[in-house]
């Protein structure tokens, strides 16, 4: 029998791809690869779950054997690969070697994790996949405060989610706004002040220095002395791409995977899309590219080599309570910016020297003006 | 009118607004929306992934 098509990951990057790749090819085999137990989900609706009143079987969208047929693939889930051996194309899965026609690395990205002193470790949490979020709501039903690490993307989501939840939420992190580096302050001052009237309280600037059990709840010890009392931890503080096991491989990495245009790595037969992937350097942690990926992946798959190419690539973030959407500057590229509105509705734009369009921030009312912004903002990867 | 919403990314198309920017004007139909159309905030396809009747 032919190798097949081995997919590491079955998250967004893994399934769609297959999706894809079977739209094109529909006798080729496919193998897919987890470590998790396989159900397909979308990763986005972690942060929106609590508002929704939807535990983990809530949010899966179908079961793995379910995917296994409508994919006409074998997936083997709960199973983590040890080894890729490019020379001889094939993978290890610890003594079981498993040959592959074509590779790819879908297997996404780990959070990071900041020391804390203290005997309660185990009471701090992170949400990556659909699994850590069963673990989480399991640890927080019956709970109130929960002390969240991280003022980015994703603790400003699940700070708006938990607090529609019912959850008291305090927030923590060593910064002097919410989403620094991608966002403008008066539009993070915006968002903070909308959470801030779901009840959510800031202490940007300290970090978590240490976190103790007391009696059935929590002291948290802040780097500036403040002392908090609260229930679960719940961190935030960002993501790494996975690239041991490729590095190991002697595959080229830098922040990710490094892969060209055709999402190729720097070996033959083996690809890499999704938040593992840094794809012609830029390294997005975000589903739009990842779908593009994921169709430019299956056409060259398929025997047609396709390179995937970018638009403006703004990001929608869900803080229902001050709506938001910001597409940052492009790396390297230098403006000015001007920011216009009041209150929730701000309106921050980045001009470059010749006056055009490079990025925005749009918070509350104002993001109704995004998609005709869009047609004006630069391509990433054009 | 009703409103869908993509099962990916939480985006809501309502139908009677439409997206004009897109050329979809308001009060069209979700049957009416081509099939290669894409959602605007995260790019999943209107065939992979079915929005949701929201209301």
């Amino acid at each position: 029998m032919a190798a097949p098509v081995v997919i590491v990951g079955t998250g967004l990057a893994g399934y769609n791809l297959a999706r894809e790749f079977r739209k094109l090819d529909s006798d080729s085999p496919l193998l897919l690869i987890t470590a998790d137990d396989g159900r397909s989900y979308s990763k986005p609706m972690l942060s929106t779950g609590f508002g929704k009143h939807k535990d983990a079987d809530g949010l899966s969208m179908a079961e793995p054997g379910a995917m296994a047929e409508q994919l006409k693939a074998e997936i083997r889930t709960h199973t983590r690969i040890s080894g890729i051996d490019p020379a001889h194309q094939r993978l290890w899965i610890g003594e079981e070697a498993v040959p592959y026609r074509d590779l790819v690395l879908a297997w996404g990205a780990e959070v990071i994790r900041v020391p804390v002193e203290g005997d309660a470790q185990d009471a701090i949490y992170s949400i990556n996949d659909l699994e850590d979020y069963a673990r989480f709501r399991a640890a927080a039903a019956g709970k109130q405060r929960v002390l969240l690490l991280g003022a980015g993307l994703i603790g400003c989501e699940f700070t708006n989610d938990l607090s529609q939840g019912g959850y008291q939420v305090e927030l923590v992190a060593p910064c002097e706004q919410v989403m620094p580096g991608l966002l403008h302050p008066a539009a993070a001052a915006a968002v903070q002040a909308g959470l801030e009237s779901l009840g959510a309280r800031f202490h940007l600037g300290p970090v978590l220095a240490s976190l103790k059990h007391q009696g059935e709840a929590l002291e948290a010890h802040l780097s500036d002395g403040t002392v908090l009392s609260c229930d679960l931890v719940l961190s935030a503080v960002g993501l790494r791409p996975r690239i041991d096991l490729a590095a190991a491989a002697g595959l080229a990495v830098n922040r990710g995977v490094v892969v060209d245009r055709q999402l190729r790595s720097s070996h033959a037969n083996i690809y890499a899309l999704g938040d593992c992937a840094e794809v012609d350097g830029l390294n997005l942690l975000y589903v739009m590219p990842l779908m593009s990926c994921a169709r430019a992946l299956a056409q060259t798959l398929a025997g047609k080599p396709t390179a995937v190419s970018y638009g403006p690539m703004p990001v929608t973030v869900k803080t229902p309570v001050c709506p938001l959407v910001v597409s940052p500057p492009p790396r390297g590229m230098q403006g000015e910016w001007t920011v216009e509105g009041g209150g929730s509705a701000i309106k921050a734009l980045c001009h470059d020297a010749s006056g055009g369009l490079i990025g925005y921030a749009l918070s509350g009312a104002a993001v109704q003006e995004k998609l005709a912004l869009n047609k004006l903002l630069p391509a990433l990867l054009a | 009118m009703r409103k869908w919403q993509c099962v990916v990314c939480g985006f809501v198309y309502d139908e009677a607004a439409g997206l004009p920017e897109e050329d979809i004007a308001p009060g069209t139909a979700w049957e009416d929306i081509p099939a290669d159309w894409l959602c605007p905030d995260c790019g999943a396809g209107k065939i992979d992934f079915e929005m949701i009747e929201i209301s």
